[in-house]
């Protein structure tokens, strides 16, 4: 098995960038590993593990790169190298710049037009990087986590008393006047404005939307801890504002889980006063009011797009299954069940759609688990075997450690599935796949790789697994939602039309299983 | 209290990337302007050190 190492002085990559690569080189290449990591401590020990940690790379300091290859050949192992090497130049290419700036202030100084600051570094720096950029006057989207609360109410009062807006910590999804920042779709421009507490909340109501024709003005993300009593609402009340001063918004939408009881009120009190239609979606609350005036609920993403496309008469529907189209097929799918599969599986890179799906299985299932469920004994962290239900939000900080997000590195997610099928009592997965910017290149060819060899493991124990997954995309995505689907129909996979459908068919089939007995 | 001043979204968005590349690649994927910073934690990433410098600024 030959093994090439190559150690790179002061040269950094971002860990993202590193894992994209490395997967790039994996599957390009065709080579058992490829690793490429900055010769941290912690790196070390997993290059150890690897069997790749050269005395060159053991020697190396942390701001040294290590590009490691394990291959069938030398030949392939050379290619390898090869890819790597020039995957790594291409950065500084496209750059255009042969020497990018290496702070906020030098960038600002080379563009001093700028006037909103992405910033996603590690959370123990984060804070001071967007209080410099509040304080030259930037608009800021704070994807890193591991801010403080304090922090987080300072910079958001900072950024109020400018005019700012601070939307994050723990953002990864805002859409302003049709440019996509972070994790979001290619949607139509329109007449709905979003402000959210969540990244994949605010993608799967644009995308819902746009299949219905209907176009987004903004989607403003605020921070998922934004709705919190400590934090009282800024940046959900600075969306408000600016949807409702804005005029192509016809309609708002708010959404995140339930806010504090306080912050409920404030918000509500404002969104009243919009003087436009104002669609609320805290998903999860436990009673909806009725509709008053022009403040109406939802409590799914779902019934958010769809209430929304009653509100502005979309031009199109949603092509969901009614309930007689759902009983049949999900008879045909327990049909081929064996007694024992009677557990659903959902495995999630999306959070809002996990705990989406979360509230519709509750609902209609017993021993339903989560490792994001509200109370103590329906939670379940992942670890060791349970019979059950089990939804897993596989972007839960847990899981990502030290690994990328799942909508860039399918590993741990695609490794539990495995897992997952290899368990007699399992009967249906359910999966989401998120497209769009900052995703991964062809989440399907992935996905049907690994359901390759999770039905083959199946089919040991002569069970069938039923697979359905729901496509938070559309077509106008690089991935192309169609294309996707395919790929998932051509495999056997259920493809449904919405995060909530994909819920309900999940249980029809239990439901149907459970009840013949079979 | 918060004070609030109103707040105005750019005409234009230009844009400056401190932190993933990712992020500027999905900007650039759109014919965005962007400013790559190519940020690494200073200081050897010693934050008594960090606030030290913070002071100095």
């Amino acid at each position: 098995m030959p093994v090439r190492v190559m150690v790179r002085p002061r040269e950094y990559h971002d860990s993202v960038r590193l894992m994209q690569l490395s997967e790039r080189v994996r599957r390009e290449s065709g080579v058992d590993e490829a690793i490429l990591m900055m010769a941290t401590e912690n790196n070390k020990k997993i290059l150890r593990a690897s069997g790749v940690l050269t005395s060159e790379a053991s020697a190396a300091r942390a701001d040294d790169l290590v590009v490691a290859v394990v291959a069938a050949t030398e030949a392939q192992a050379e290619a390898a190298m090869t890819l790597a090497t020039e995957q790594l130049a291409q950065r500084a290419a496209s750059a255009g710049v042969r020497h990018a700036p290496r702070t906020l202030d030098s960038a600002l100084a080379a563009a001093p037009e700028s006037n909103l600051a992405l910033i996603s570094v590690p959370g123990l720096y984060a804070a001071r990087e967007a209080r410099r950029a509040l304080e030259q006057g930037l608009h800021v989207l704070l994807f890193s986590d591991n801010v403080s609360l304090a922090d987080e109410l300072a910079l958001k009062r900072l950024a109020s008393s400018k005019g700012l807006l601070l939307m994050g910590p723990d953002c990864g999804t805002s859409i302003l006047d049709g440019v996509a920042l972070g994790f979001a779709n290619s949607v139509a421009r329109g007449p709905v404005g979003i402000v959210g507490a969540s990244g994949t909340g605010i993608q799967e109501i644009s995308v819902l939307l746009d299949r219905m024709g209907l176009g987004i003005s903004h989607a403003i993300g605020t921070g998922g801890r934004d709705l919190k009593e400590a934090i009282g609402g800024i940046t959900m009340l600075q969306g408000l504002q600016v949807l409702a001063a804005d005029s192509a918004t016809q309609l708002i939408v708010l959404t995140s889980k339930p806010p504090a009881a306080s912050v409920a009120r404030t918000v509500l009190e404002a969104a009243a006063w919009v003087g436009k239609p104002v669609l609320v979606n805290f998903l999860g609350a436990d009673q909806l009011p009725a509709a008053q005036g022009s403040l109406h609920y939802a409590a799914s993403l779902e019934e958010t797009a769809l209430t929304a496309g009653a509100l502005l008469s979309a031009s199109k529907q949603l092509p969901l299954l009614n309930p007689a189209a759902i009983a049949q097929l999900a008879g045909q799918l327990a049909g081929r069940l064996q007694r024992q599969q009677r557990y659903i599986r959902a495995l999630y890179a999306g959070g809002t759609l996990c705990y989406e799906a979360l509230l519709h299985l509750r609902s209609e299932l017993d021993q339903v688990y989560a490792n994001v469920a509200d109370s103590e004994e329906s939670r379940y962290d992942g670890q060791g075997r349970r019979p059950g239900h089990i939804l897993l939000d596989m972007g839960d900080d847990a899981y990502t450690l030290n690994r990328a997000h799942p909508m860039i590195d399918p590993t741990l997610r695609m490794q539990r599935i495995l897992q997952e099928a290899a368990d007699p009592e399992v009967a249906v997965l359910v999966l989401d796949l998120v497209l769009g910017f900052g995703a991964h290149v062809d989440p399907a060819s992935l996905l049907v790789e690994t359901l390759r060899q999770a039905r083959a493991e199946a089919q040991r124990g002569d069970r069938y697994l039923a697979v359905i997954a729901t496509i938070c995309g559309t077509d106008a995505d690089s991935q192309g939602l169609s294309r996707q689907a395919d790929i998932l129909r051509q495999a056997d996979v259920l493809v449904v039309n919405s995060n909530a459908e994909a819920a309900r068919l999940a249980v029809a089939v239990i439901k149907s299983a459970t009840a013949t007995g079979g | 209290m918060t004070d609030t001043a109103t707040v105005k979204l750019p005409e234009q968005l230009v844009v400056i990337n401190v932190g993933l590349e990712l992020f500027a690649d999905t900007l650039r994927e759109q014919q965005q302007a962007v400013t790559h910073v190519q940020w690494e934690p200073p200081a050897q990433g010693d934050a008594e050190l960090l606030d030290m410098l913070d002071a100095l600024l």
